[in-house]
C-alpha cells in the first residue's frame, strides 16, 4: 500500500516521533503545570504554536510542488486563504443571531451593506460537512483550472512563478471589494464557535492546536508517500528534465496538475486550521508578499526534504514573533539577512546542516542502498 | 467534399479499425518509411523532398554536414516537428504524422539525445525503472509497485549496458560515457522497435567508443531493434555501419556501404572533402 510506505522510512518515523512528542509536551505543560510556574505554556502560546504549525503545513505543501516537482509557486497563499475563507464562512454562519445586528441568517457585514438575502455561494456553509469539503474543493478547483491552463500550454519556470503571483494578487483585489460578499477589507471575524465548541475557551484552543499538529503529521505522511512512490520519482524527473520525461511517455502536464492540486488542497487545510486560531481572515492573506515569504521558509529550511520546510516555517515565524516584538522595523532586514546567510553558507538549508553531521552521514550512506531497493519494491 | 474524398481513399485505415497500441506491422519489410518530406523554417528548407526507408532489424548510420537536416529528421520521426508536406509511416500501419510525442514513444520509437539527459538526482536503477514500459497514467503510477518481472528486466538491461555495479549510484555522479550508456539502457527499457541515437560517441574516450560500438551492433537485429545512428565521427561510423545514408541540404545525397559512399564524388565534395579541408 503506497500510503503506508513512509512508515518504513527512518526519517519519517523520526519526524513523527518528534512532532507527536512536542504536541504531548505542550499539552502537558499547558494543562498539568500551574499558571505562574516558569515551565507553564500559556494558552496564548499554545495558539501561537498552533498558528506556526498551520504555517508549517503550508510550507510542506509548497515544498511538495517546489522541491519535488520544480514548480516555484509564488501563489500558494491564495490556496491557503481560500481554505481559510471557506472555514471563515462556516464560522460566520455559526454566529447566527448573536451578531451586532442580530440577523439570524445574514452576517453583520451584509446587514451593514443593506443586503437582504444571502448570496448563492454562501448557501450550505452553515453545514460543517459542506464547509469542510469546500476547504478542500475551493483551492483544489482553483488549482485544477489554473494548473490545467498553465501546464497544458507548458508554462514553466519564471513565467509560471509570475503568473501565480498575478493570480494571488488578482484574488486579493477581488476579495477587497465589498461587492464580492466576503466582507471586503475587514474580512471575516468575530467568530464564536466551531462545531459547538467555544472558540475563546482554553480547551478549544488546545484542541485546535492538537488538530493542527495532527493535520501536519498526516499531511507530511501523505507528501512522503507521494514522494516515495513512483509518481514521486516521475515528479523529480519532470523537475530535472521535463522534455526527457515526456519522451519516456509520461504526460508531464498531468503529473504536474495532480501534484499541484494535492498541494493546493493541503494549503487549503492549513488555511482552514489557521483561521479559527487567529480569529480573522482578510484579503491580506492573498498578498503576494505572503506567498513569497512562504517560499523563503522552505528555502531556509531546506528544499526537497519536507521536514526542512517544517523547520523553516517554525524557525522563521518564531523569529518573526520575537523580532517584531523587540524591533518591529528591523524584521524585514533580519529576514533578508537570514536568507542571504543561508543561501551563501547553507545552500541546502538548515536540513542540509542536519545531514552534514558526521555520525548521521555515515549511517545515512549505509542505509541508502537497502532503502532504495525497498522503496522501489 | 473532403470527407467523400477521404472515404474513397482505399489506402486509408480507419481509426476505429486500428486497435489502440496495435503492434507494428513490418511484414512488408520497412519499419520506418519517410516519403517526400518537406520542412521549412521561415523559408529555409531544412528538409527537402526527403525519402528514407529503414528495414526491420537494420543498423543504419546517417551522416552529413552541419545543417543537413539530421536532427530535424529525428524531430519529425518523434513528432516534435510537423512536416509541411510528406508522409511518415512506422511499419505499414501507423501514420506518425497523426500521433503526438508520447503516443509515438509508446508505439516503440525511442530517441537518445545528443546531450545525455538522464535524471541526475535519481539512481541508475530508478532511471531505468521510470523508463520501463508500464501504465504511465498518473494514478497507476502513484500506486505502482515494481514486480519481480520488472526487476529482472532492469537487471537484464543493467547487464547489457554494463552498469550492474553502479545500480545504486546517483546518475549525476556517472562519467559522460556511462551516462550515454544509461540513456541507451533507458531506451531499451521501453522495449523499442526503433532506436534513434543522436551522436552517441561525442566526447567519449577511445575505450568508451569501442564499448558503445559493441553495444549498438549487439542491439540491432531481426526480432530485436532497428537502430538509426546519427554520427559525426567517421571512424566510429566505419566501425559499426552496414549501410550509410548521407544527408545534404535536407535530402539524401547517397546511400550504400561505407566504401561505396566514401568513394562517391558528390559525397567527397560536400562532406568528406569539406572535413578534410577543415582538418
Amino acid at each position: 500500500m503506497w500510503l503506508t510506505r513512509p512508515f518504513s522510512e527512518r526519517s519519517t518515523r523520526l519526524f513523527l516521533s518528534v512532532l507527536l512528542a512536542a504536541l504531548a509536551l505542550v499539552t502537558l505543560l499547558n494543562l498539568a503545570v500551574p499558571a505562574g510556574h516558569p515551565l507553564h505554556v500559556s494558552t496564548y502560546a499554545v495558539t501561537l504554536l498552533g498558528k506556526y504549525l498551520s504555517y508549517a503545513l503550508l510550507a510542506v505543501a509548497v515544498d511538495l510542488v517546489w522541491g519535488y516537482l520544480g514548480i516555484l509557486s509564488l501563489g500558494h497563499g491564495a490556496f491557503f486563504a481560500l481554505g481559510g475563507y471557506a472555514m471563515g464562512m462556516y464560522l460566520m454562519r455559526q454566529i447566527g443571531d448573536r451578531g451586532t445586528y442580530g440577523d439570524p441568517v445574514l452576517p453583520d457585514f451584509m446587514v451593514f451593506l443593506d443586503w437582504d438575502s444571502l448570496p448563492w455561494y454562501w448557501l450550505g456553509f452553515d453545514m460543517p460537512g459542506f464547509a469542510f469539503l469546500m476547504v478542500l474543493l475551493a483551492p483544489g478547483l482553483l488549482a485544477l483550472v489554473f494548473g490545467f491552463l498553465a501546464f497544458r500550454s507548458r508554462v514553466t519556470g519564471v513565467y509560471l512563478s509570475i503568473i501565480t503571483q498575478a493570480m494571488t494578487f488578482a484574488l486579493m483585489l477581488a476579495f477587497f471589494r465589498n461587492e464580492m460578499g466576503f466582507g471586503g477589507n475587514n474580512g471575516l471575524t468575530d467568530f464564536r464557535e466551531l462545531l459547538g465548541f467555544d472558540l475563546r475557551s482554553d480547551g478549544t484552543r488546545l484542541g485546535l492546536f492538537l488538530a493542527t499538529g495532527i493535520a501536519l503529521a498526516l499531511g507530511y505522511v501523505l507528501c512522503r508517500a507521494i514522494v516515495a512512490s513512483k509518481l514521486g520519482r516521475v515528479s523529480v524527473a519532470c523537475r530535472d528534465a521535463e522534455a526527457r520525461t515526456r519522451f519516456l511517455g509520461y504526460r508531464v502536464e498531468r503529473f504536474q496538475l495532480f501534484v499541484f492540486v494535492v498541494s493546493a488542497m493541503l494549503a487549503g487545510v492549513a488555511g482552514a486550521l489557521y483561521v479559527p486560531q487567529v480569529g480573522i481572515i482578510n484579503p491580506g492573506e492573498f498578498s503576494p508578499i505572503f506567498s513569497i515569504e512562504v517560499v523563503l521558509w522552505v528555502a531556509l529550511g531546506g528544499r526537497a526534504t519536507l521536514y526542512g520546510a517544517v523547520i523553516g516555517a517554525l524557525l522563521v515565524n518564531y523569529a518573526k514573533t520575537v523580532f517584531t516584538g523587540v524591533m518591529p522595523d528591523a524584521w524585514l532586514f533580519a529576514l533578508g539577512g537570514m536568507f542571504v546567510l543561508v543561501t551563501v553558507f547553507l545552500p541546502r538549508g538548515i536540513a542540509g546542516l542536519l545531514s552534514l553531521r558526521p555520525w548521521r552521514r555515515a549511517s545515512h550512506t549505509a542505509t541508502t542502498q537497502p532503502t532504495t531497493g525497498e522503496s522501489t519494491a | 467534399m473532403n470527407i467523400l474524398k477521404s472515404l474513397a481513399n482505399r489506402e486509408r485505415v480507419f481509426d476505429f479499425l486500428v486497435p489502440a497500441h496495435s503492434p507494428v506491422d513490418v511484414r512488408h519489410g520497412p519499419i520506418l518509411y519517410l516519403e517526400d518530406v518537406n520542412v521549412s523554417f521561415d523559408g529555409f528548407k531544412a528538409i527537402n523532398d526527403l525519402n528514407l526507408t529503414i528495414d526491420d532489424g537494420e543498423l543504419r548510420c546517417i551522416i552529413g554536414p552541419n545543417g543537413a537536416g539530421k536532427t530535424t529528421m529525428m524531430d519529425i520521426i518523434t513528432g516534435k516537428t510537423r512536416p509541411g508536406i510528406g508522409s511518415v509511416w512506422f511499419g505499414s500501419r501507423h501514420d506518425l504524422l497523426t500521433l503526438n510525442e508520447p503516443e509515438i514513444a509508446s508505439l516503440g520509437i525511442g530517441r537518445k539525445f545528443q546531450k545525455p539527459t538522464v535524471f541526475e538526482a535519481l539512481t541508475v536503477f530508478e532511471n531505468l525503472e521510470l523508463a520501463m514500459a508500464a501504465d504511465k497514467r498518473v494514478l497507476p503510477t502513484l500506486i505502482a509497485r515494481l514486480t519481480g518481472e520488472g526487476r529482472d528486466r532492469i537487471e537484464e538491461v543493467l547487464a547489457t549496458i554494463g552498469l550492474v555495479e553502479l545500480r545504486y549510484a546517483t546518475a549525476g555522479t556517472l562519467s559522460h560515457g556511462q551516462k550515454q550508456w544509461l540513456e541507451i539502457g533507458m531506451l531499451l527499457m521501453q522495449r523499442p522497435r526503433l532506436l534513434l541515437v543522436d551522436e552517441p560517441v561525442a566526447g567519449m574516450t577511445e575505450q568508451e567508443m569501442e564499448r558503445t560500438a559493441e553495444l549498438l551492433t549487439g542491439l540491432a537485429g531481426k526480432g530485436k531493434q532497428s537502430v538509426v545512428v546519427v554520427e559525426h565521427d567517421m571512424g566510429f561510423v566505419r566501425s559499426i555501419a552496414r549501410t550509410v545514408t548521407v544527408l545534404h541540404q535536407g535530402s539524401v545525397l547517397a546511400e550504400g556501404s561505407m566504401d561505396t559512399v566514401s568513394n562517391d564524388p558528390k559525397v567527397i565534395e560536400v562532406y568528406l572533402g569539406a572535413e578534410e579541408e577543415a582538418a
